[in-house]
This record gives structure tokens, C-alpha cells and sequence, in this order.
């Protein structure tokens, strides 16, 4: 198993002003998924991450990588996972090869068995020919690709990336994927954490919402999708001529008087009313006859999903 | 039951630190020639300018003429300056800045290699720095034994002693903003106190007693002697003291990262 969590608890200070960041987590990966941890900001996607490698102390629980446990053998489960971290840590004294080289040896990796292997990396990363470009001279893309080159020096069973596609543009994101997939293929572990649902969606075999410290749903995204929301989506934004209180004229207003009869259950966001359903006709048979809102109808979504799970306040 | 690891626990060091010097090596070797000139040009100059115009009006020194007595003294401290800088300021780009020891932490290296490689490493730069100085030193004809040539060891140490020193700072930092208070309430007054200037003698009993305990003191007394070509008196106290103040300090220094960056 590429890794194993049981049980994980993790506080941060101690004694009245402990805090409880994890609370009682299982997660296990099967060889050659892809899995994504998806969570608002302070779900503990990083810490989950951070004690999975080793790099913090669990309060609680038994965490095995690559088959040995963590911390107690962290440094030796290392050598057998690649990382691509949330923040840029490339050295910016090097160029793109020197970069690689080095971090190979961090894992005993001598440099004539890297040295040959460097082209190939990079042009996995799209970055063919740049062995001698200096940091400062990439992309904000460029970076982070080759951070995924960086986390493939040493052949990994298990891959983990930490937000792998944030701040990047479309294009950027689309060979990441692309790449992250062909990694799959090739029978590489993936482990990853995002914001992006329409990511999890594409590359995740499963997934697990966290929220609070806490796992809510786990199973692929289909599974997750058909299991937890309705399958149709009216959303429905814009100005409402039909109300007899000039004051309230827009969606909200309709929604109040409609939604309850023509919809499941409706999420007011904004100035956007969103009506789920099992069966979306007679809605939008009602709303053909109110020009003045405006429609979009769609099939339900791991987004509606997190967002009916988590809430949609601001998360900081 | 889980397996923790205790931040006050004994340093847990393995080979791989050397893959991590080898790092900040190759940094080094990128700028090198700038970084010995750097390093040479500010303590030569002082001990020249110092040397020469001061020794016009001290003429001898404990026996000896003023820009020799200097030069000992000279060659201590730039170690101690050289190692401080090194694991202040580019130690916490290195740890904060740049997110390095993040990404070695990636890999497998522990923590504590990552500091002992760090430690390791602004000794072997202070001690390169060193050894130019000693090489101009030797060129004015002022390290003519062969003695002169143990101070390198001596050198390295001094420079372990700083560097360890220097990771404590650099461990409770928030910002680079910090280290003034290190070089403006303890280095400084150090340089002036250990002797590097002039005798401890000079001092006022109750500082002397004081200044004769302080780090850059232990190293003064061990470095200018071996450049005039005697043996140091308590050389084993000397190299005790300084050898005992890097383990302590580097212990020190690594309980307050594993805090910092481990929690």
C-alpha cells in the first residue's frame, strides 16, 4: 500500500489553547490511483500531507509510507516518494539541470546516474533544452513543472503534490494534467491536494472532502457526485419583473415565492439562486415564462457537492 | 503507539548532510572569487590601514611589532564574522526566504542533517576565507613559522563555534532584521573585548575576568601565538572551551528549529 493513514490527530500548542487540526482521519491508497484531498483553506490538506512524509509528529494514529511507518522510518519511506511542494522551493543559484542534480543527491543518487537521465526529465516537463536556464528566466509554469521534474529524480512509487496547478494558466494546467495522467498509466501513485474541482474531477480515481480536520465523503467523483447532491442544476440570476415588492426584484425574491415548489432545495449565493432537482423540466417550463432571469441548466457537480458539504461562507 | 520525535532529543545525523553541503558548496563555487575578495578585502585593509598607522604611535606590542600582534587577532575574528554571516543571513534566506531546507526536507534528509550541514558547511567557508587571509598574512611576512599552518585547524574550529552560535539566531529570527541585535549587543563588543585589538590587559579587572570567557578570546588566544611562531599556553582549555561551546550551541540550535519548522 502506497500509503496508509489510521486514526491520525493532530494538535497544534498545548493545554487550553491546544488546537485541534485533524480529528480522527483514515485514508488509504490503492497502487496506481490517483487520489485527491480536496478542503476550504484550513481543512488540514497540508498538515495531513506534512505528517504523512514525516515532517511533523502526529498526535495520534499510525501512518505508513511505502509500507514502513512514519516518523519512525520517514527518512527511508522518503526515499521512495516524490514531492511537489505548495510553495516554489527551487534553488535560484542553480540552472534547470543543476537544479535535478542536486536534489539527487539528496537521495544518494550519484551524478553520473543522473546526469543522463536529465534531458529526459525535463523534456517530461516540457522544458526540453532548458539544462542550462537560470530560475529567474522561467514561467511561473516553468517552475512548477520542473518542481515535478525535481520530484521524479528518484523513480517514485508515490507521488504527492501540494496545490500542483495554483496561480498557473490554462495551458500550464493542461500539461500537468496531462502528464500527472500518463504518470498514472505507468503505474505511479498519486497523491494530490486542490482547490480546483474541475481538477479532482479529470484526474482523480477517488477523492475525500475534508473539512474541520475531518474526512465528510470519499469515493470517486461519480460515486461522490450521484451520492451526495441532486443531479440536475438551474441556476438562475438576473432581474425579476414578477415580484409585487419593487424593493426585492431579483433572483432571491423569486426564489423565495417559487424555488420551494419547483426545486428539492435551493442555495441562495450572491445574486444567484441555485435550484436542485431530481428532474429539472417543470422548472424550467415555469422560467421560460419569466424573461427577465436568466438561466443556466446543467448536471450537478463536485463543486455543488463541496460547496453543499462545507458551506459556502468565506473560508480564511 | 506512535513513534515521536522528541525536540530535545540527541542530534540524529547521517552521510546525507554531505549532500547538503555539497549543495551550498556549489553556490559558493559559483561566486567564488567575489566571495574571497569580500571576505579578504575588509580585515586586510583594516589590519594594514590599522597596522601600519596605528603601529606609527604603538610601536611594539607585547614584544612584538603593533601590525603583527594585529594580524592574529585580524584572522580570528574575520573567521568569526565570516561564519556568523554565513549561517545568519544566508542561513535564513536558505531556511525562510528561499524555502530550501523545505525542499531538502522533501528528500530523504532529517532536519538535523540539514542544520549539521549548515554548520559544517560556514566553518568551511569561514576556514577558505581563512586560509586567504593567513596566505596574505604569510605574503607581508607576518606568519613566517610553520606553527602558522595549525591555525587552519584552528580556524575551522572557531568557525563551528560561530557557526553554531550564529544557528540560534538564525532559529529564533523572525526576519533578517533581527541579526542587529546579535552583531550590535554581542558580536561587536566581542571583537572589542577579546583582544583582537589590543591586550586584554588593558581592560579594567572586573571586564578583563569577564572578556577572558568569551569565545572570539579562546580563539584569539590559540591563533596569535601559533602566527608568531610559539606554542599556545592551554591550548587544551583553548580548544575545550571552543569545542564545548559548538556542541552545546549547535544542541541548542537544533531543538529551537525542530520547533520552529517541525511542529
Amino acid at each position: 500500500m502506497p500509503l496508509e493513514i489510521a486514526g491520525l490527530v493532530k494538535r497544534f500548542g498545548k493545554g487550553a489553547e491546544a488546537k485541534e487540526v485533524i480529528r480522527g482521519l483514515d485514508l488509504s491508497l490503492r497502487k496506481g490511483e490517483c487520489f485527491a484531498l480536496l478542503g476550504p483553506n484550513g481543512a488540514g490538506k497540508t498538515t495531513t500531507l506534512r505528517c504523512a512524509l514525516g515532517l511533523t509528529t502526529p498526535s495520534a494514529g499510525q501512518i505508513h509510507l511505502a509500507g514502513l511507518p512514519v516518523p519512525g522510518q520517514a527518512r527511508e519511506a522518503r526515499a521512495r516518494v516524490g514531492v511537489v511542494p505548495q510553495i516554489d522551493s527551487l534553488d535560484p543559484d542553480f540552472t534547470c539541470a543543476e537544479n535535478l542534480i542536486v536534489f539527487a543527491g539528496y537521495f544518494g543518487i550519484r551524478d553520473s546516474e543522473i546526469r543522463p537521465r536529465v534531458p529526459e526529465l525535463l523534456a517530461f516537463a516540457g522544458l526540453e533544452g532548458k539544462e542550462n536556464a537560470r530560475i529567474q528566466s522561467l514561467s511561473g509554469g516553468m517552475k512548477r513543472r520542473l518542481t515535478l521534474a525535481r520530484a521524479l529524480v528518484n523513480k517514485p512509487e508515490l507521488l504527492v503534490l501540494d496545490e500542483p496547478t495554483t496561480g498557473l494558466d490554462p495551458q500550464a494546467r493542461h500539461l500537468i494534467w496531462e502528464r500527472l495522467r500518463r504518470l498514472t498509466a505507468e503505474g505511479t501513485t498519486i497523491l494530490l491536494t486542490t482547490h480546483f474541482m474541475d481538477e479532482a474531477e479529470r484526474l482523480a480515481h477517488r477523492l475525500a472532502i475534508l473539512d474541520n480536520g475531518r474526512i465528510l465523503v470519499q469515493g470517486s467523483p461519480r460515486e461522490v457526485i450521484a451520492a451526495h447532491i441532486e443531479p440536475q442544476v438551474v441556476e438562475v440570476f438576473g432581474e425579476w419583473d414578477g415580484s409585487d415588492n419593487q424593493a426585492a426584484n431579483g433572483a432571491a425574491a423569486w426564489a423565495a415565492q417559487h424555488a420551494g415548489t419547483l426545486s428539492r432545495r435551493c442555495e441562495i449565493s450572491g445574486e444567484t439562486a441555485f435550484c436542485y432537482t431530481d428532474d429539472a423540466a417543470p422548472l424550467l417550463a415555469h422560467l421560460a415564462h419569466q424573461p427577465s432571469l436568466r438561466t443556466l441548466h446543467r448536471p450537478a457537480n463536485l463543486e455543488d457537492v463541496f460547496l453543499k458539504l462545507t458551506g459556502r461562507e468565506l473560508r480564511d | 503507539m506512535t513513534a515521536t520525535l522528541p525536540l530535545l532529543a540527541p542530534p540524529r545525523l547521517s552521510l546525507r548532510l554531505f549532500a547538503v553541503w555539497r549543495r551550498n558548496f556549489f553556490v559558493w563555487r559559483k561566486l567564488a572569487l567575489p566571495s574571497i575578495v569580500g571576505n579578504l578585502a575588509d580585515p586586510v585593509i583594516y589590519m594594514l590601514g590599522l597596522g601600519y598607522g596605528l603601529g606609527m604611535l604603538v610601536q611594539e606590542v607585547e614584544g612584538v611589532p603593533y601590525i603583527a600582534f594585529l594580524a592574529g587577532g585580524t584572522l580570528a575574528y574575520s573567521t568569526m564574522n565570516s561564519a556568523t554571516f554565513e549561517t545568519l543571513y544566508s542561513g535564513f534566506s536558505r531556511m525562510h526566504v528561499q524555502k530550501t531546507w523545505e525542499a531538502i526536507m522533501n528528500a530523504p534528509v532529517a532536519l538535523d542533517d540539514i542544520v549539521a550541514a549548515e554548520l559544517v558547511w560556514a566553518a568551511s567557508k569561514s576556514c577558505l576565507a581563512g586560509t586567504a587571509i593567513l596566505a596574505v598574512i604569510a605574503l607581508f611576512g607576518f606568519a613566517a613559522s610553520p606553527l602558522a599552518l595549525a591555525a587552519i585547524p584552528v580556524v575551522f574550529l572557531t568557525g563551528l563555534c560561530f557557526a553554531a552560535l550564529g544557528l540560534i539566531m538564525t532559529a529564533l529570527a523572525p526576519s533578517y532584521d533581527f541579526f542587529m541585535y546579535y552583531f550590535t549587543l554581542f558580536i561587536t563588543p566581542m571583537t572589542l573585548l577579546s583582544g583582537v585589538f589590543f591586550p586584554q590587559g588593558q581592560l579594567p579587572d572586573g571586564v578583563r575576568t569577564v572578556a577572558a570567557c568569551l569565545p572570539l578570546s579562546h580563539a584569539v588566544e590559540l591563533i596569535r601565538p601559533l602566527l608568531l611562531g610559539h606554542v599556545p599556553g592551554q591550548i587544551g582549555l583553548h580548544l575545550g572551551v571552543l569545542a564545548t561551546i559548538t556542541v552545546i550551541a549547535f544542541w541548542t540550535a537544533l531543538i529551537l528549529t525542530r520547533r520552529r519548522l517541525l511542529n
